[in-house]
């Protein structure tokens, strides 16, 4: 399964967001890994998927004891998975309007296979810049996205965020800070994911090494 | 035996006002779960929906994601109930008619010339697919003047053609 280099961290949770919501939890696996096409292995087997996922599925997926798990605690921190969609589902849509889960490069299509495979989703940040653990916090009013911008967003307070020892890297299951994510230069990344209540243990660490392992390739 | 006067010190009781600490943490909680246990039942109602069309289910976000406050939660909450029930309200009134146009299809192959030019579809009675019942005349107008009626059902949905060059 995975070597010793592959151990996936658990991030800070600050204490106001654990006292609120005791099972949400942040894990990070640094992997050595850079960007690059698909092999044909890899694009394969994201069609493969692609045949087995059919409509009906996509309309049964909120039953399902994982993505039914994420639009919960979606409706919990006050987005609408109806709008602002959980991953899974964001992914089943694109499946049914393009047809496919097309090919992008590794790193996509590493992360399309690890959420379809579990219903959990992963993000991945470039290593480089991230200093410190992440961890999972507030923001305070007008605190920048990122650092690499030269004119970051501004996040009003109380915005839920991944965030480095520094500043926020990523809303809560939004996007992640312009320059922070995985690009040409990147040399190493790390993947992070989110775990809501009634998502089990094992289901969140096989997204992570799932994806890693397509990643590396092993 | 000698009588022993005792005097009894009894403490003086004064009345005590029991402080009332709103547990706001609890509330949400409490909240939170609720919220939980209604989008299940709206998914399910969701599901049980499908191939339905023109059932609302959205219920508009609290502007997150944030930690939602009591009252956020609450209205949440509220509103995840009227959309439930709304829900429910409209598939149960939904399931009526189709039970209604269901009927109407047995009477339909039972007695034709009844129901003459009479159409149900498989929308009509809450399934997936383009076929249709049809109430139509054998062989055009020589059953119509006949009183020659059938039930024609339609194949299914039309293949795909190209579009306009």
């Amino acid at each position: 399964m995975s070597g010793p280099e592959l151990e996936p961290r658990p991030g800070w949770v600050a204490d106001d967001v654990r006292a609120e919501y005791p099972e949400l939890r942040l894990l990070v696996l640094p992997v050595d890994a850079r960007p690059s096409r698909s092999p044909p292995e890899v694009r394969r087997r994201l069609r493969e998927l692609s045949d087995r996922f059919r409509g009906a599925q996509a309309v049964a997926l909120r039953r399902s004891p994982v993505p039914w798990a994420y639009r919960v605690f979606f409706r919990q921190i006050g987005l609408d998975p109806d709008v602002s969609r959980t991953p899974i589902e964001a992914a089943a849509v694109d499946r049914l309007i393009r047809g496919g889960w097309r090919s992008d490069n590794l790193l996509d299509d590493a992360l399309t296979i690890a959420l379809v495979e579990t219903g959990v989703p992963l993000w991945a940040l470039d290593a480089g810049p991230v200093q410190g653990e992440l961890g999972i916090r507030t923001a305070t009013a007008g605190e920048p996205l990122g650092r690499a911008a030269a004119q970051p967003l501004r996040l009003p307070a109380g915005r839920l965020v991944v965030a480095d020892a520094r500043t926020p890297l990523a809303v809560l299951f939004g996007d992640l800070a312009n320059g922070h994510g995985v690009d040409r230069k990147t040399e190493r990344m790390v993947l992070f994911t989110v775990a809501v209540a009634g998502v089990p243990a094992i289901h969140v660490e096989e997204a992570l090494y799932s994806c890693a392992e397509t990643l590396l390739g092993t | 035996m000698a009588a022993i006067d005792e005097t009894v010190q009894r403490p003086v009781l004064t009345p005590v006002i029991p402080l009332v600490e709103v547990d706001e943490a609890a509330a949400r909680r409490t909240l939170r779960d609720q919220v939980a246990k209604l989008e299940a039942e709206l998914s399910a109602s969701f599901v049980a929906a499908y191939p339905r069309k023109g059932i609302e289910f959205l219920v508009s976000g609290r502007g997150g994601p944030r930690m939602l406050s009591l009252g956020d939660l609450e209205r949440l909450r509220d509103d995840l109930a009227h959309r439930v029930q709304e829900a429910r309200r409209t598939l149960d009134d939904r399931a009526e008619v189709e039970d209604r146009h269901r009927l109407l299809i047995e009477e339909m192959l039972r007695d034709p010339a009844r129901y003459k030019w009479v159409r149900v579809s498989n929308e009509d009675i809450g399934e997936p697919g383009c076929r249709h019942w049809h109430v139509r005349p054998r062989l055009g107008p020589i059953g119509m003047l006949m009183g020659w009626w059938r039930v024609k059902i339609s194949s299914g949905c039309p293949l795909a053609t190209a579009g306009p060059q």
